[in-house]
């Protein structure tokens, strides 16, 4: 009898939303691609060095006069102009680009979620006050206070700590390395404003649920309720803001290195690629093409991962 | 540190308000009663009577602003709670007075396992290991009834239903051995046949355990089985006090009076109306000088109307908020006699 029985298994919300991802089509492309992209920017790099001998600076020596070549069996995305293979650049960039969006969003959640979370529980005077310094914060245009803050704590002037940071990860006195980790900070620190505004409206929503009235009846300190009891219910909109702040991010460092404020030679990403490749474009194409369409696709592809999270995390704003 | 005559809580002249761009309402206005050690209360009123109320304002819950604990003393256990730093009531909320809410689909938080909520309030309290409180979870849902507790422990709130969550909720409740529960409403969303097996079930624990329990609800039938005594609220005032069993037989206010005839009698003609109080419950932000009920009684005479009405003692248990406190209390016993 009781063999017969099927036990149906409860699914949890998270089940329930990842069945939901995978019907969407463009949303299982993005996290393909993506995953991917992530294998290789991390084995890439060390399997190109293993099979050729190339690395993302090695300059060759040898006294050819033209060092750029076009792409080939030996070079798949070709040379730079310094001779160097453009794939083992362009992994080497995707690294630091990649890192760059991460990190820098991981930056920006833990401050934007601890932010809005503490202003939408507290509510009254310390709410207004915690969302006014937001709204001032807005107005100064981000890429300005990135600009200052690169310029300002960079080349003599990093504080000890990142210095510290980046000894740790690639030895002493490795200034572009300092710079890409005051990078990460720089633009952490400006897109946690709307994650801050998406999660205090997420608390505010909740606070006045039973179940807080309910934790408070039971004991649970101010910060247990925030952190333990909010937080994990306002994941569902933070985790999709996160995922599309990645690419915003990424975009921007895109940006600043383009302009020559972020990632510096030797290191190399995405848009210190592109930077240079530009100068060559009418003779050398291949040196703008490849990390500009490697960078687009995983772009895209972070954004289709967004929107397809949204709808699954939250099936009650999915069109139909 | 307990009384001599084994009061466990004593709430003297509690007033707490809400300002309110409507101006200041007065949801609970002045409210006194006790309760003994091992006693169940019942609080009984409309919905806005200040029953909710009180009871929050009992635990600190009050949210302020807007609300404010205007006045009164809560004394639990020899304790002045309203004079405690909120760190010391946090300490008192969950171990010492728990609580078990309205609604069991929205208490418990969606997003985390039975298994963590239950096994909060004892690592709180207790300072339980995580072990320690994960058996003493299993060991709690075994309590409230919950069958194979090792498995469903580690579900979620949406994987259980009504009835279940309200027993969850009970079983987190009483883990660290309360002193008082407060069961706001308890039964209020589930259906009767769960309805009866909660009140059993807490009753039943009640009498393991020798808790003392506020009962709060709108449904004289539950009241009816459970308690030992019984508050009347309407307007944020006690209307009427008095033991159980007394309470129903002889009310001493049309108030109550009012709400007993309410219930629908099984022997009721069918196609004649249901009785029912005729209006509304007043605003609370602007009740008039006299009576609050006197709009809606039936017996209301002008003085009703201009003064206040007194708080009568009509026997050694017994108190009525009514102009005409005894003359009610005489026509129900008169009432009584001629069945």
């Amino acid at each position: 009898m009781a063999e017969n029985v099927d036990i149906v298994e409860g699914s949890s919300l998270w089940g329930d939303a990842w069945k939901r991802l995978l019907k969407n089509k463009l949303a299982v492309f993005g996290l393909v691609v993506l995953a991917i992209m992530l294998l290789l920017v991390v084995l890439g790099p060390i399997l190109i060095f293993w099979a050729t001998g190339y690395t993302a600076d090695g300059i060759p020596e040898n006294g050819d006069l033209i060092k750029s070549f076009p792409p080939s069996l030996t070079h798949p995305m070709g040379t730079d102009e310094a001779g160097r293979d453009m794939l083992a650049r362009v992994l080497q960039g995707g690294r630091i680009s990649l890192m760059v969006g991460i990190i820098s969003t991981f930056v920006s959640l833990i401050v934007g979620v601890s932010y809005g979370a503490i202003a939408g529980y507290l509510g009254g005077k310390i709410d207004n006050l915690m969302m006014r310094i937001v709204d001032m914060i807005y107005a100064i245009p981000y890429i300005l206070i990135v600009i200052v803050l690169l310029s300002v704590f960079g080349g003599q002037n990093t504080p000890r700590w990142v210095q510290f940071l980046s000894e740790k990860f690639g030895g002493a006195g490795n200034q572009g390395l300092s710079q890409i980790f005051l990078l990460f900070f720089a633009l952490g620190l400006v897109s946690w404003l709307t994650m801050a505004r998406v999660v205090r409206g997420q608390v505010l929503s909740l606070k006045n649920q039973e179940f807080i009235l309910a934790a408070k009846a039971t004991g649970v300190s101010t910060f247990g309720i925030i952190f333990r009891h909010l937080v994990p219910n306002t994941l569902g909109p933070v985790i999709v803001y996160a995922t599309l702040t990645v690419p915003s991010v990424m975009l921007t460092e895109a940006f600043l290195s383009y302009l020559g404020l972020g990632v510096q030679a030797p290191f190399a990403s995405w848009g210190s690629l592109a930077s240079d490749g530009v100068k060559n474009i009418a003779i050398f194409p291949w040196q703008l093409i490849f990390p500009g369409v490697t960078m687009a696709l995983t772009l895209f592809s972070l954004n289709f991962l967004g929107d397809g999270l949204r709808d699954a995390l939250d099936p009650q704003t999915r069109k139909f | 540190m307990s009384d001599q005559n084994g009061t466990i809580l004593s709430v003297t002249g509690l007033k707490t308000y809400f300002m309110t761009e409507d101006g200041v309402v007065k949801a609970v206005d002045g409210i006194t009663f006790e309760l003994k050690k091992g006693e169940t209360l019942g609080v009984v009123g409309e919905s806005g009577s200040g029953k909710s109320v009180t009871n929050l304002s009992v635990m600190r819950l009050i949210p302020e602003p807007p609300g404010k604990i205007a006045g009164g003393k809560i004394i639990f256990d020899g304790i002045d709670v309203l004079g405690l730093p909120i760190d010391e009531v946090r300490k008192i909320r969950g171990r010492r007075i728990a609580m078990i809410f309205q609604d069991p689909m929205t208490s418990l938080n969606p997003f985390l396992k039975i298994s963590k909520q239950l096994m909060e309030v004892t690592q709180l309290h207790l300072g339980h290991t995580k072990k320690q409180a994960y058996d003493h979870a299993v060991k709690m849902l075994k309590t409230v009834g919950i069958s194979d507790a090792e498995e469903r422990i580690n579900s979620y709130p949406h994987e259980f239903s009504g009835g279940m969550r309200q027993r969850v909720m009970i079983a987190m409740a009483l883990s660290c051995d309360p002193e008082l529960l407060i069961a706001d409403e308890p039964t209020t969303a589930l259906d009767v046949t769960i309805q009866a097996q909660i009140l059993e079930l807490i009753k039943d624990l009640k009498a393991r355990m020798g808790t003392s329990v506020i009962l709060i609800t709108h449904d004289l039938g539950v009241v009816a089985g459970m308690t030992d005594k019984i508050i009347v609220m309407y307007a944020g005032k006690v209307f009427e006090q008095a033991p159980t069993k007394e309470l129903f037989a002889t009310p001493a206010n049309p108030y109550t009076k009012g709400l007993l005839k309410s219930v629908p009698d099984p022997a009721h003609e069918q196609g004649k109306d249901l009785y029912q109080i005729p209006g509304l419950p007043p605003d609370v932000a602007h009740l008039p000088p006299g009576c609050p009920f006197a709009e809606r009684c039936d017996r209301a005479a002008d003085i009703c109307r201009t003064e206040f009405p007194p708080f009568v003692q009509i026997n050694e248990d017994h108190y009525s908020l009514c102009h005409f406190a005894k003359e009610v209390y005489d026509e129900s016993v008169r009432e009584r006699e001629s069945k």
